[in-house]
Order: C-alpha cells, then structure tokens, then sequence
C-alpha cells in the first residue's frame, strides 16, 4: 500500500505546509495591514509582486528562484556568505518557494479583512488610549480573524497541492525534498497505479474537507 | 478654564477657518447643517484628523502646536461617535473595561456609578449585537466616561436613532450634564438637542464660526447666525418654585418673573430650564382680560427684525431682565407701531419645560 518513501511524503509535506503556514501568517498579516493603510507610492508595486505567483506559471517562479538562489545567483552567493549554504534542493529552499507561491492566498484574505473593518474601530481604540500596536493587537487582528482563519486554510492547502514550484526548486529527494505530489508524480510515471491511487485518492479528500471547511467559514446568514 | 482651538485649512471643496476661545466646562454646542465642519472640528480636537498649523490648548495643557501633535491615544479625552462604535468581539463588560485598565486600573465603585448612571447593569454580559441602538449608546458613553476624559467629545451621539430612542437616551445626558464637572463638546443639528443640552453654543456654517456665546444669549439674538424658523426660540434658567395639585401646574420662577406650566413631578426647589418659542409668543398693547393665556408679562420691546417669510417679524422683548422672542406678522408691528422702547404685555401660549 504506502512504501517508507510515502509515509515520508506524508510527513514532510505536513511539516513544509504547517512551517509556510506559519511564516505566511507571521509575514502575510503585516504585509496586508501595510497594503491597506500605506500611504506610500509603492504600495501599487509591493501588491502586484505579491499577487504575480496567482498569474505566473509556477515553472517561472521554479526558475528565477532557482538562479536567483543558486550558486552563482545574487541571493545564493548572500545565503552562503552567511553560511546557510546553498538553498535549492534543500528543505529551507522548499519552504522559502512554497512561502512566496502561496502569499496572495494568505495576503488577500487577511487584507479585505482588515479592508472590511474599517478605521473606526482603531479609531475608537485610539480614544481609549490604545496604542497603534496595543490597537493592532486587541482590535484589529481579533476583529480579522475569519479572514486569518482562511489564510491559513488557504495556505496550507495550497502549499500541500503546489507541484511546479517544487519540482523544479526541490527536485524528488526522498525524505528530503520529495512531498506528496511529486512522490505521486514519480508513482504514475513508474506505471505504479495502486500507489498512486491511494496518495492522489488522500489528497482528493483532503482537499475536498479543505474547502468544505472554508465554506463553514464564511458569515453566510442563508446558510442551514 | 478654557480650551484654545485654532484650525484652518483648504480641501477641495471643504475649508476650516476656526479661532475659538471656549468655555473649559460645561456642555459647548456645536451646531451648523451638515458640512458645516462640526465632524471635522470634533475629530481634529481628537487628533484623529491632522490639520498642519493648527494650535489646540485644552484647560492649559498644549495637545497640537507648531510641530507638536500628541497622538489620540495620549490625549485625556472620551468620544462617542455618531454610530455605534462598541468592539463587536467584545461584550459591553470587555467594551467598558478596555479603556478603563488602560488608564490605570479598574476602579470598581466608579465603574458601578458609571454603569448606574447610564442604566446599563443588566447588559454587562451581552454582546453589541444584542443591543438596541440606545443601549449600544449608553455603553458607548459609558465606556467613554471611564477613561476619566478631561474632555467629552460628542458627535452628534443620537443622530442615527429614532425620536423613541433619543426620549430613551436624553435624560441621561441631561443626568451627566448635572452630575459630571468635566466640559463637554457636543455635535448637533438638532435645536430641540441643543435647547435641551447646552450651556453654551458655536454656530458653524461652511467651516467658518458663525456666532458663538452663552446658549442664553445666542437664542435671544435678533441676527442669528442660523435661521431656526420654526425652532427660534429663548431656553431660560429656572427653578421649579410651586406645586398647584388641583390644576395639575407647577410654577416656575425665572429672571425676569413666574410662569405656569404643566407639572411634570419635579419637587419644588429642582433647577429646571424652560424654552419658550418665538411662535408661542403674542404680544398686546394692553393688559387683555378673559383670555385663556395664563403666562402674561410686561415686557419691553429692545428690536425688531425680519425673519424668514416676508409676512413675520421677530420682535425681541426684555421681559424683567430675561430675553424673549416673539414672532408676530409684520401687519402687526405696523399696527401696533412695535418698535424699540415701546411697552408690551407679553403672551406665552406654550412653555416646555425642560428637566
């Protein structure tokens, strides 16, 4: 049924997925806050850089991060001049890639949350001698929590089902870089259908109770 | 005591023009029509609008000036806003409390004082959207008192409810109005609001100050800064001095002599206010006998003006030292020859007495 090899899929790509998840909230929820309140003439820039991976094949990303971050690439001489080595086909650069694919599916839930509220309710804080931070803290992020609530949904889910961009910025290195739709990927191309069955049946299910979740979500007042 | 407000600026379409010296106690009506500045004026007094070179000095102490700008969160100052405002994820207990341990610890006793005087104690555990609008107002005041302001801002708290609600909230307001030291700016464009509230008035029109003074004065006016038509009218200071049971009446005494009006159960001795409007007002040349009007004063004419319709006259009235308007046809203050200096008995149709 499932090899050593799979449980391994398994595991990694529960561990890649949870650490993007985690960094996209950490990171996505500022970058959102600065999209909605910036006043600065780069905000068009920051959001459009953003939202590129929603239209970009991910073989482009896979690509310019690959040279960006290899051992000739700008960013790979950086990383290794801080001794973190040489990120592709790592698992760092694995979730280095994941992060950057999957932060408009974080960023854009949290900013029309943050969009929706309003600034009245900073500004009341503010009268009640809240801080901007103590604000952000108190009112904002728990007034934005559906829109939190999916991003890491979203997140997740997306960072379990990418496949191009960790193809080509992990390659299939068992236990190392090779997650759950690549390790599906290797099985069909093996002609091994009954392995493949049961990672691509898994994953249907998960995805679908992904989306079931995400609709329970939603404020919907019809809903039964 | 006073607050020193000076703010001007030009955006498209809108423009401020402010330099005021007012009162630092008591409730200061704001009052213009919508996009007169009022909205503008009160938030930049929050800081929550930033107007470059403007100077606001609150009872002493500088909030803006030159490059100085204390940010909101600093000023000691309370805000209710126009709309519900309470913190959704909260419940009112959570809503009372955030302000109140930011500025130093739970007060117990003057929560429950607080929470007393705005009538809110069964709601402590509801969340706002179990609220109606004049709860969800009362909490907000509330909230806004226990951070201890120096300065209550109001901006025009029960414009978004009905007549039902605002009957529902006023006594309070009137409540903190006699029972809390600290000034109050208030928002309105309602006369009936500010006839009921205000100790003193800034007339707004178009950013600009139109006419600022004690309520008192600036409702007798003759060239008042807003056209009030129907709503033109004095707001006098009295006290209630007499109750007649058998004619359900109580006697008010003010500055200028005794009025009698419908009793409304306050005891004898209560501080009351009574307006009398400028439509409610006849005047005669003599003492008329057999009439209804049981309210006649001597009174002597100090000017006359045109007001509104062509047919009207405003003819202002010093009756024993109060102002008093009245607002009779220009057919009459021909025929009655009604000009400065001349005597008149004063006939008041209807008085509210406000509590």
């Amino acid at each position: 049924m499932l090899d050593a090899d799979d449980l391994a899929a398994i595991r990694l790509t529960l561990e890649l997925a949870t650490l993007t998840t985690v960094l996209l909230l950490l990171l996505g929820t500022p970058l959102a806050w600065w999209l909605v309140h910036s006043r600065s003439r780069w905000k068009g820039v920051v959001a459009a850089v953003t939202a590129l991976p929603l239209v970009l094949p991910p073989t482009v990303l896979g690509f310019y991060l690959l040279i960006l971050l290899g051992p000739e690439g700008p960013l790979g001489r950086l990383t290794q001049t801080l001794g973190w080595g040489v990120l592709p086909f790592t698992f760092p650069g694995l979730v280095l890639a994941s992060f950057l694919y999957s932060l408009p599916f974080a960023v854009q839930p949290i900013r029309n949350a943050f969009e929706g509220m309003g600034d009245r309710p900073m500004e009341v804080a503010a009268t009640l001698r809240a801080s901007p931070l103590d604000a952000f803290l108190t009112v904002a992020l728990p007034l934005a929590r559906p829109g939190l609530m999916t991003a890491a949904i979203l997140g997740f889910a997306h960072t379990v089902g990418e496949f191009g961009v960790v193809l080509m910025m992990g390659g299939n290195i068992p236990g190392v870089t090779s997650v759950l739709s690549v390790r599906i990927y290797a099985r069909v191309e093996a002609m091994e259908y009954a392995h493949a069955h049961w990672l691509a049946g898994g994953m249907l299910v998960f995805a679908f109770c992904v989306l079931l979740a995400l609709h329970a979500l939603q404020p919907d007042r019809r809903r039964p | 005591m006073t607050i020193e407000i000076r703010f001007s600026l030009a955006w498209p379409g809108f423009g401020l023009d402010l330099d005021l010296q007012l009162p630092g106690q008591g409730i200061t009506a704001l009052f213009g029509h919508s996009g007169a500045g009022k909205t503008t004026l009160l938030r930049a007094i929050a800081g929550l609008e930033r107007i470059p070179g403007g100077r606001l000095v609150v009872n002493g102490e500088i909030w803006q000036y030159q490059g100085y700008f204390l940010p909101t969160h600093r000023r000691p100052l309370g805000y209710v806003f126009q709309e519900a405002s309470l913190f959704p994820h909260l419940a009112v207990r959570g809503n009372l409390e955030y302000g109140m341990r930011r500025v130093g610890g739970r007060d117990v006793s003057r929560m429950a004082e607080i929470i007393d005087l705005l009538g809110i104690g069964a709601l402590l555990d509801r969340k706002p959207d179990r609220l109606s609008g004049g709860e969800r107002q009362r909490v907000a005041i509330a909230r806004a008192l226990l951070t201890r302001p120096r300065l209550l801002l109001m901006d025009e708290p029960l414009a978004a409810l009905d007549q039902e609600r605002k009957n529902e909230i006023l006594p309070y307001l009137e409540q903190l109005h006699a029972e809390l030291s600290i000034p109050v700016f208030y928002v309105s464009h309602s006369p009936d609001e500010v006839a009921r509230l205000a100790d003193h008035l800034v007339v707004l029109d178009g950013g600009r100050v139109a006419g600022c003074g004690p309520l008192t004065d600036m409702l007798a006016r003759l060239d008042a800064p807003i056209r009030l038509g129907e709503d033109a009218g004095v707001v006098l200071e009295a006290m209630v001095a007499e109750r007649d049971a058998e004619w359900h009446l109580a006697r008010v005494d003010f500055v200028g002599g005794q009025l009698w009006v419908r009793d409304r159960g306050l005891s004898v001795g209560t501080p009351a206010r009574i307006r009398i409007l400028a439509r409610d007002v006849g005047l005669a040349l003599e003492r008329v006998t057999g009439t209804s009007i049981i309210n006649v004063f001597a009174a002597t004419v100090t000017g006359v003006a045109e007001e509104g319709h062509p047919a009207h006259r405003l003819v202002r009235l010093d009756a024993g030292g109060a102002p008093l308007l009245a607002r009779v046809t220009a057919r009459s203050v021909a025929a009655l020859r009604l000009a400065p200096g001349v005597p008149v008995q004063a006939m008041i149709k209807a008085v509210a007495l406000i509590d």
